[in-house]
């Protein structure tokens, strides 16, 4: 199954029953799969007039209390950043993927990173955080929906699913593991009935619920946003997930990679390691809340370089120094243009590191 | 004792905070009676604009939500689409509906979408302080029309009733004014047909009051009624555009 097909069923088994969105490559499979299936089971499909339309349905919706899902391609994104300021400053729970090209402007439509700073370090406007999974393979693309969802209700923030043009096109088997049960999706439902937009189900009309990100009076905004970053806080300390590979003490270069270009290091890594050379991968699946610690904790004894590969010119990277912090030196290689490196070349730059012995 | 006029209850007991002689408390007021009326208190859900009327949604005494500039139409599709058992209203300037908002209304209207779009045109922008909107009459002076509204240059007023009566979805649109005291009578009929047909699930429903704006027009509010009526009503036209449920097409 293609990654875009894939996200897009584990959606629908994650309860998800409203979808809004405009076309655009290399995503296109998605929108196209839930045409075909949100009818089917009783989902509201709605193809918008712009990407900009698409997430004020998305804020509506998710202001109704329902689980719902837009996505979209880079330029797409940046049309919809508007909005996921205001869906992140009304505190309402959304999911949305960016199945990430080549830009800037309108770019191509080949797989890259080039929107890790976008998603992770704002993209539209005010002081306001997303939580982003950066999945590796189709299975972990699928599995993330369902994981979205969960976080983006647990959190009443909007989760951005940062995958790419690779993960969105590439067939791979997946396996899902979660189908909803109707009387659980009723049940989501209804779990937002506090705050959210609902009839009065008594008849007696006890509650008047605001879905807003406007307050004038500078004095509570600034209580808004604070209260937002204590909830920030709770995210950075709770929901931190990286993975990593041929992590040891005999490491002598450390990779950082995420996504797509961490698939790309792993096999420039077992090809290292049948040469005897020890590299050692630390891979963040979430981009924001970022795993500092982890990334730091990663570097051996032995290790005289951190290289960070990319599809971009170095935008995790600046995570990377940060977590680092001057221990070693940090080398940065990418690839842009929505080409993909090979590992070849990753092969190539890493054992560079060591011939300088 | 007979109560004869009272507070809708659907309108919280916030204070309006419009200027002195603005309609918005009076299209407020109708739309409100019309929701008491209808006996919908339990069941709507309306969308405030960017623009004067930005904190509507601390007045109506249902829930509500709060839109970014010209995307209430959107958002109110999105909020009718996952709660289908609510009736939805979005209440706009001309601002925000018919400049930065184009889109998604037509398309909104388009799409038939089962809402009410309460529109209200005073020619002007008010909230940021008297700038030319897409409803600008000719030769009319704002702050950034300085010299009059120069239609060579920025084009002729946008006539959105008309407009929207091109596509075939609409379901009701009619324009009133809220000029005098018959007229707002008028206007209350209309507004209370809009919510009896989003009552009744008939499908997309334009309101348009012809209104006023007395603090950015610099004229007082009893001239500026004369003023919108010798210069706004022969451009913007009262009357029924579409009428599914009385056969007007």
């Amino acid at each position: 199954m293609k990654g875009n097909e894939a996200v897009a069923e584990a959606a629908i088994r994650s309860g998800c029953r409203h979808y809004f969105a405009y076309p655009i490559t290399p995503q296109s499979e998605l929108i196209e799969y839930m045409a075909k299936m949100m009818p089917k089971v009783g989902g509201t499909f709605l193809q918008a007039e712009s990407e900009v339309a698409a997430i004020n349905m998305v804020y509506g919706a998710a202001g109704a209390g329902k689980r719902v899902m837009t996505s979209s391609s880079s330029p797409g994104i940046s049309l919809k950043m508007e909005g996921i300021s205001y869906i992140a400053g009304a505190e309402l729970p959304a999911v949305l993927v960016n199945v990430q090209r080549g830009g800037p402007g309108l770019g191509d439509i080949q797989p890259a990173q080039g929107d890790y700073f976008q998603a992770t370090k704002g993209g539209g406007h005010g002081d306001y955080r997303l939580i982003v999974l950066a999945p590796s393979s189709v299975q972990e693309f699928a599995d993330m929906a369902s994981e979205a969802f969960d976080l983006a209700d647990k959190y009443r923030n909007p989760v951005m699913i940062l995958a790419d043009g690779m993960l969105g096109q590439m067939m791979e088997p997946v396996e899902f593991r979660e189908a909803k049960t109707q009387a659980e999706i009723d049940a989501l439902g209804k779990q937002h009935n506090s705050w959210c937009i609902c009839p009065n189900e008594d008849g007696d009309r006890k509650h008047h619920h605001e879905i807003n990100s406007l307050e004038i009076d500078p004095a509570m905004l600034e209580k808004h946003v604070e209260k937002l970053y204590e909830k920030y806080a709770v995210i950075e300390k709770n929901e931190i997930q990286y993975d990593t590979y041929n992590l040891s003490d005999a490491n002598e270069v450390l990779c950082v990679a995420w996504g797509t270009a961490s698939r790309v290091v792993k096999s420039a890594i077992n090809e290292l390691t049948a040469a005897g050379k020890s590299v050692g991968l630390i891979r963040p699946i979430t981009c924001w809340p970022y795993p500092y610690e982890a990334v730091a904790a990663a570097i051996g004894p032995k290790v005289k370089e951190v290289y960070v590969f990319e599809l971009n010119t170095g935008q995790m990277l600046d995570d990377v120094k940060i977590a680092v912090n001057g221990k070693v030196p940090v080398k940065f290689w990418g690839k842009v243009g929505g080409i993909v490196f090979t590992p070849a070349e990753i092969q190539a730059k890493l054992e560079a590191c060591f011939d300088k012995e | 004792m007979e109560v004869i006029a009272k507070r809708p209850e659907t309108l919280t007991k916030t204070p309006f905070t419009y200027c002195p002689g603005c309609l918005h408390g009076v299209a407020h007021r109708l739309i409100a009676e019309a929701i008491d009326e209808h006996g919908l208190i339990n069941s709507m859900a309306g969308v405030a604009p960017v623009g004067c009327s930005v904190f509507a949604y601390k007045f109506f005494n249902f829930d509500m939500a709060e839109a970014a500039h010209g995307r209430a139409p959107a958002v109110a599709t999105g909020m009718k689409r996952a709660r289908p058992d609510m009736h939805v209203f979005t209440y706009q300037g001309d601002g925000d509906l018919a400049a930065i908002g184009t889109a998604e209304i037509v398309h909104a209207a388009n799409r038939g979408e089962h809402i009410s779009v309460f529109f209200v045109n005073n020619a002007i922008y008010g909230m940021t302080g008297g700038q030319m909107a897409p409803t600008t009459l000719p030769e009319m002076k704002t702050t950034t029309s300085p010299y009059g509204r120069n239609v060579d240059d920025i084009g002729h007023p946008i006539r959105v009733c008309e407009l929207l009566a091109t596509l075939v979805a609409p379901y009701y649109i009619e324009r009133v004014s809220l000029l005098s005291p018959a007229e707002i009578i008028k206007a209350k009929k209309a507004v209370d047909k809009a919510i009896r047909y989003n009552k009744e699930g008939r499908g997309f429903t334009f309101i348009e009051f012809v209104s006023t704006c007395p603090t950015n027009w610099g004229i007082d509010p009893v001239k500026s009624r004369d003023w919108a009526r010798e210069n706004m009503l022969p451009f913007f036209k009262p009357g029924v555009f579409r009428d599914k449920g009385e056969g007007v097409e």
